[in-house]
């Protein structure tokens, strides 16, 4: 079952008070880049459970999709932790 | 031109949003119930497989558990609610700067101005329908008419996630049959009132004559009658962000609280009367008036309660002249020939703080004068650093003393005039 997992984001604030992740710092160590926002909107993710802003990024030619919900961020994690 | 308004209301509000958050329970019967170690063991809000099973709100959680074993009870969240309404009102302010919210989980909308751009009031309906649902994750009946009480009929006609459009051609094939009590406003006792005269639907309501109802109800009866048939022309109030939505009218203001556990004595009635009374004179004075009467609610173990009210001398913001005169009501009033089970007090006469006061030559003014220096000194201290930060001795050292009504009541259910 997919869980919640939240992760530390490095993100850009814009003047207009957008908000762009630039990458995901996962738990062990590694950074991913988002190469690509592809999609922003508010969403809620029926998986794991959450709604906020959903990010649709493109991440190694992967589509994820990265939540900010306020104030926090998360991604739909695959196994269980 | 024929006014099109929109009455949304969001399925299963709290208990569709614990839903969302947890995937687990989502096929299960789920209802969002009051903390029972609180003593605030009652179903607030259930999903449909609970509905289905006959779980009804209101009732308390061991009942419902008797009618559905497997019910998963989650304790209520409210930050998290809030949270989704006014999501849900940004969605609806897309389509209209006319919004009414009515309760937490309802609204009505005017869209008649907008409807030019988007089609039709069920276009708008649809796009709302959608963007909740998409954007939320929860699901809305929405109905459409020419005046708020249809619409409000029609979202609670086909639940849920449906939309049902009354017109001036198809509101007696729809509404008209429909039972009596299903009118807003028509509540049970009104009801049976309505039976014993032969009124069962809408319908019949409509065909009776006015004057007639007007004998019956009172005024309420003309309304009753307008109500039924579609003549209601209120107007959809514009939100005020600032009023959290329901002093557009304001009659009177109140706290009440279910202790955790039973009073017994002065002492603990007093802890709670000086608790409400900070939230409810803090309340006061933010909306800028003064109180002319003082009214307390109480209700005992064995569930009877009881209201009594008091005119006090000046008009006043004071929390201690509004808690001495809820004090002096209480011990004038109760003999503790039973624990009490919860407590209320309530502020109702309210003048504008502009008031000019009629000094008399015998009290002393300028101790009143300083207790309001020193209301205001508190009230901005609690500003800054939280309801609790400075309490009255008298509340400290027991048990209830956590407690924050002004902070956990947030939600102040509004009636429709």
């Amino acid at each position: 079952m997919a869980i919640k997992k939240f992760v530390q984001v490095i993100a850009k604030f814009e003047e207009d008070g957008r908000i762009i992740p630039l990458q995901v710092l996962w738990e062990d160590g590694r950074v991913f880049d988002i190469d690509r926002v592809l999609d922003m909107r508010p969403g809620v993710s029926l998986k794991v459970g959450g709604q906020g802003i959903r990010y649709t990024c493109r991440i190694q030619n992967k589509e994820v999709c990265l939540y900010y919900e306020e104030p926090k961020w998360f991604v739909e994690g695959k196994e269980k932790a | 031109m024929e006014r099109i308004i929109l009455h949304s209301d969001i399925n299963s509000f709290y208990a569709n949003v614990e839903c969302l958050y947890h995937p687990e329970i989502r096929d299960l019967p789920v209802a969002v119930g009051g903390n029972p170690e609180k003593r605030h063991g009652i179903i607030l809000a259930k999903n449909q497989k609970a509905k289905e099973a006959g779980v009804k709100t209101g009732e308390v959680l061991w009942q419902a558990r008797g009618k559905c074993p497997e019910l998963v009870v989650m304790p209520p969240n409210y930050e998290l609610y809030l949270r989704f309404s006014r999501l849900a009102r940004k969605i609806y302010n897309r389509y209209s700067d006319q919004v009414e919210p009515f309760g937490l989980d309802e609204a009505w909308l005017d869209v008649t101005a907008s409807a030019r751009i988007h089609g039709s009031g069920l276009a708008i309906a649809e796009k709302i329908s959608r963007d909740i649902q998409d954007e939320l994750g929860i699901t809305v009946s929405i109905g459409v008419s020419w005046n708020k009480i249809f619409a409000k009929f029609g979202s609670d006609y086909q639940k849920p996630n449906a939309i049902t459009v009354i017109t001036r051609a198809n509101y007696p094939q729809i509404v008209w049959p429909q039972e009596v009590g299903d009118l807003l406003y028509v509540g049970p006792a009104t009801k049976k009132k309505l039976l014993k005269y032969g009124i069962y639907t809408i319908g019949q309501l409509a065909e009776t004559s006015v004057d007639f109802l007007v004998l019956q109800f009172g005024k309420m009866g003309a309304v009753l009658w307008r109500f039924a048939n579609g003549l209601d022309d209120s107007p959809v109030k514009a939100f005020d962000e600032h009023y959290n939505g329901n002093e557009r009218i304001l009659k009177s203001i109140g706290n009440s609280i279910t202790t955790p556990r039973d009073l017994k004595d002065l002492k603990d009635v007093k802890l709670i009367i000086y608790m409400l009374t900070e939230s409810v004179a803090m309340r006061l004075r933010e909306t800028g008036c003064y109180c002319l009467t003082v009214a307390i609610h109480v209700r005992n173990k064995e569930l009877h309660s009881f209201t009594r009210q008091l005119k006090l001398a000046k008009p006043s913001d004071l929390t201690r002249e509004i808690a001495e005169a809820a004090i002096a009501l209480f011990e004038n009033n109760y003999d503790f020939s039973s624990d009490i089970r919860s407590m209320g007090v309530r502020v109702t006469d309210l003048v504008p703080d502009s008031t000019p006061i009629q000094l008399d030559l015998f009290g002393n003014e300028e101790l009143r004068v300083r207790q309001a220096r020193l209301d205001d000194t508190v009230d901005d201290l609690r500003k800054r650093f939280g309801n609790l930060a400075l309490r009255r001795a008298v509340t400290i050292g027991d048990s209830m003393s956590g407690l924050d009504p002004k902070k956990d009541h947030i939600i102040h259910p509004i009636g429709y005039f």
